[in-house]
């Protein structure tokens, strides 16, 4: 077992972060890579790019929002409880290169996976702008580190309850604008957050990195179900990537294979919500 | 003068069936297919054995098992006996009756089988280690006195857990890292419940652990730990046994539409993750109605077999050459007829189409005709000119092979690689070019069967069993 050793509630609840004991994993992850995690035997295997480590400590955070069954059932876990499986470190690291300005950009849970990147960068001495999102202020997550991990970090909120009125990309657009130097952009969040984050990095001719969340089986390169396309090529996430250039990225076919099974998670997740506190599930037993 | 005396006839018996569920039935459920021998047909099958001097089946066998002695050990009703004869060869004996192809091994060179059906050796080996499973009494053979050195075997497949038998019983301390969750390798991910049961994968791996093996799961050896670190943890010998997985599709239009899935895919999720248990098991599988497998090895057979207890209505093997360049195995074919596989032959897909939402929703496919033997020997399929069709599918899955998984093979400096990016590796012995590194099974030779891999196990734990005790 892998056990969970800190714990805490984010985005009111919509978002959890789990500090994990996994020594051998903390002690290979960089920044940019992927663990798969079960929670239990008859459990899905669900990848999470990790949002910290501690090698000290033998320990890797991971970041998750609960969207499904088997991210419900991971939200159950408590301190002293731990996952069946973890296993990584998986995918390729990012490339922390010192290339001058960068453009980090974050939205929703996707700031937990930008989050170590825009470290990463600002230790190799680049000049760092972040930019994280989220459709209100409670759902926003990691202002603070976000802002350590940066030179310069700006807000934004879909409602207006918090710093900046409106997207993302509104933002990027203005530090691109302000910085015509900016040499690298990484975007990660939602699926449509980073097709319109290339679409503007595009115009200006920044390089961008996206990082993709196909759904995955195994991990290792073996089943292909996390195959996109790039650059024209079938290119599978958990071993090429997980991260892309967003520019030759086909978000319209990820955003299709994402939804492959959209009612049988809805099947599985039903009868979770149903089970679960009625004492008929196996976390409450 | 005296009359020479006659041995008596030996009396006819012919090979006794092996009694399995009715096809029908058998197709909508995902329960073993045969039900294998009692002890009753089990000796009277052994009967036809006549114990040859100069044992032909033997030869036949990767492993070598003495087949003449463990079938004469059930004729007798020691099938404590028999089981101990196998697990001298073969720490496997469960596995390997049921999926060796038998007919082309041991059984193919069978002196009986020449003017009658041969000794059904696979069921009375399949007997023999179900008794000992279901009945037999706790038992382990024999262990050599411990050598203080360690071995990895990386990769818990039909290869490793091979390697991992022999050297555990040769004295040596082994540890077997596995990448997915649970080991088993293509047993367990790739064969279906259906003719392999996981129960009998757990029970075989489950033997190798009471024997002394340590098997850690959730090693990705190449990323979790390389090679080198390995040796750096104090291990004498490294076998690599990774198999061969890495999809290959088929490069065609449309093949990125949901409801398109790799055999490897498909597979593991009904297989490994028991996706047809879903919802009680939480991983997913699309559930075609109209299914089409491309492709006609055993893998290939495996996945349409699964479509239909999945709850298909039709379940078709699409291939492009006819059913005697068919490479699955004789009796795997038959069970897909038998079990209402359609069999849609020389026709090859061309393109598929899809629906608003991405689905699949057909296959394009052009009709051939056999041409001149390629590189193969087999004869080349040629398209026909204007002879496209389609075929309303909701569900693809594509059978056409496996490629090498490059993920350990590039992390690991000192390996040569051939130009399919599989380990080079001396056929004899399993040496690699890297000093200490053994392979085999499918990332040496490419796809192949878990006996070959099985044999490629015993070839290279000879060897490092020289080394360990002799020196490189």
């Amino acid at each position: 077992m892998f056990e969970i050793v800190e714990r805490q509630e984010m985005a009111q609840g919509t978002v959890v972060s789990n500090w994990v004991k996994a020594p051998k994993i903390a002690k290979k992850a960089k920044p940019g890579q992927f663990v798969i995690l079960r929670a239990n035997e008859k459990g899905e295997r669900i990848p999470l790019t990790m949002a910290d480590t501690d090698p000290a400590k033998g320990l890797i955070n991971i970041i998750y929002q609960v969207v499904g069954k088997s991210t419900a059932l991971f939200k159950t876990l408590k301190v002293g409880d731990g996952y069946l499986d973890v296993i990584g470190p998986l995918g390729q690291p990012t490339h922390l290169d010192k290339v001058g300005k960068v453009v980090c950009v974050g939205g929703g849970t996707g700031v937990a996976v930008v989050h170590p990147i825009t470290r990463g960068l600002k230790q190799v001495g680049n000049q760092v702008f972040a930019v994280i999102g989220a459709r209100n202020k409670d759902l926003l997550i990691l202002e603070d580190q976000m802002r350590a991990a940066s030179h310069e970090l700006m807000v934004c909120t879909d409602d207006g309850s918090y710093g900046h009125h409106g997207f993302v990309t509104d933002m990027l657009k203005k530090v691109l604008t302000e910085h015509q130097d900016i040499a690298l952009a990484v975007c990660i969040g939602p699926v449509p957050m980073m097709k319109f984050c290339c679409k503007m990095t595009k115009e200006f001719g920044v390089k961008t990195l996206v990082s993709l969340n196909p759904i995955m089986v195994d991990g290792t390169g073996m089943c292909g179900c996390c195959r996109v396309t790039v650059g024209g090529k079938r290119k599978f996430a958990c071993v090429d990537g997980p991260e892309f250039d967003g520019h030759e990225t086909d978000f319209e076919e990820l955003t299709a294979r994402l939804k492959g099974y959209l009612d049988l998670e809805k099947v599985s997740y039903d009868e979770f919500k149903a089970a679960h506190g009625s004492g008929k599930c196996s976390c409450c037993s | 003068m005296t009359e020479e005396v006659k041995p008596p006839k030996r009396e006819k018996i012919p090979r006794q069936k092996m009694p399995e569920q009715e096809p029908k039935v058998r197709a909508r459920n995902f329960q073993e297919v045969p039900f294998g021998l009692s002890p009753e047909l089990a000796q009277k099958e052994a009967e036809r054995c006549i114990q040859c001097k100069d044992p032909r089946c033997k030869q036949g066998c990767p492993v070598e098992i003495d087949v003449p002695r463990f079938i004469k050990e059930i004729k007798e009703g020691d099938f404590e006996a028999a089981i101990r004869t196998l697990w001298e060869m073969n720490a496997l004996p469960a596995i390997c009756g049921r999926v060796c192809p038998q007919e082309i091994q041991c059984e193919g060179l069978c002196v009986i089988g020449k003017k009658e059906e041969p000794v059904a050796i696979g069921n009375l080996e399949r007997f023999a280690a179900d008794y000992q499973r279901l009945h037999g009494r706790d038992i382990l053979p024999p262990k050599a006195d411990p050598t203080g050195k360690k071995v990895a075997v990386v990769g818990a497949g039909p290869a490793g857990l091979t390697v991992a038998g022999d050297l555990i019983l040769k004295g040596h301390e082994v540890t077997v890292f596995e990448a997915l969750h649970a080991p088993g390798g293509v047993l367990l991910y790739g064969i279906p419940e259906f003719r392999l049961p996981k129960e009998i994968v757990a029970h075989e791996c489950h033997y190798l652990e009471r024997l002394g093996v340590k098997i850690l799961v959730n090693q990705v050896v190449g990323r979790t730990d390389t090679v080198d670190e390995l040796f750096e943890q104090g291990f004498d010998a490294v076998f690599l046994a990774v198999g061969a997985g890495l999809p290959v599709f088929l490069n065609v239009p449309g093949e990125n539409l949901i409801g398109i899935y790799s055999a490897n895919e498909y597979l593991t999720r009904a297989n490994l993750m028991k996706a047809y248990a879903f919802p009680e098991y939480d991983t997913p599988l699309v559930k075609g109605k109209n299914v089409a497998t491309f492709g006609a090895g055993n893998v290939s057979m495996d996945s349409a077999r699964t479509a239909l207890r999945m709850g298909a209505d039709h379940s078709y093997i699409i291939y492009r050459r006819s059913e005697a360049e068919m490479p699955a195995r004789a009796a795997e074919i038959h069970h897909a007829h038998e079990e209402g596989v359609e069999f849609m032959l020389l026709s090859a897909p061309t393109r598929f189409l899809g629906d608003e939402e991405g689905r699949v929703k057909a296959v394009e496919c052009l009709r051939m005709e056999l041409g001149e033997p390629d590189a193969s020997g087999r004869r080349r399929p040629v398209p026909l000119e204007g002879s496209e069709f389609i075929v309303d599918i909701d569900l693809a899955v594509i059978s056409i092979g496996a490629g090498a998984n490059p993920l350990l093979t590039k992390t690991t400096p000192g390996l040569a690689l051939n130009k399919w990016g599989y380990i080079i590796a001396d056929p004899k012995t399993g040496k690699t070019m890297k000093p200490k590194v053994w392979a085999g099974g499918d990332i040496v030779t490419g796809s192949a069967t878990v006996i070959l891999a099985m044999g490629a196990g015993r070839l290279s734990a000879n060897s490092i069993h020289d080394f360990l005790t002799m020196g490189w």
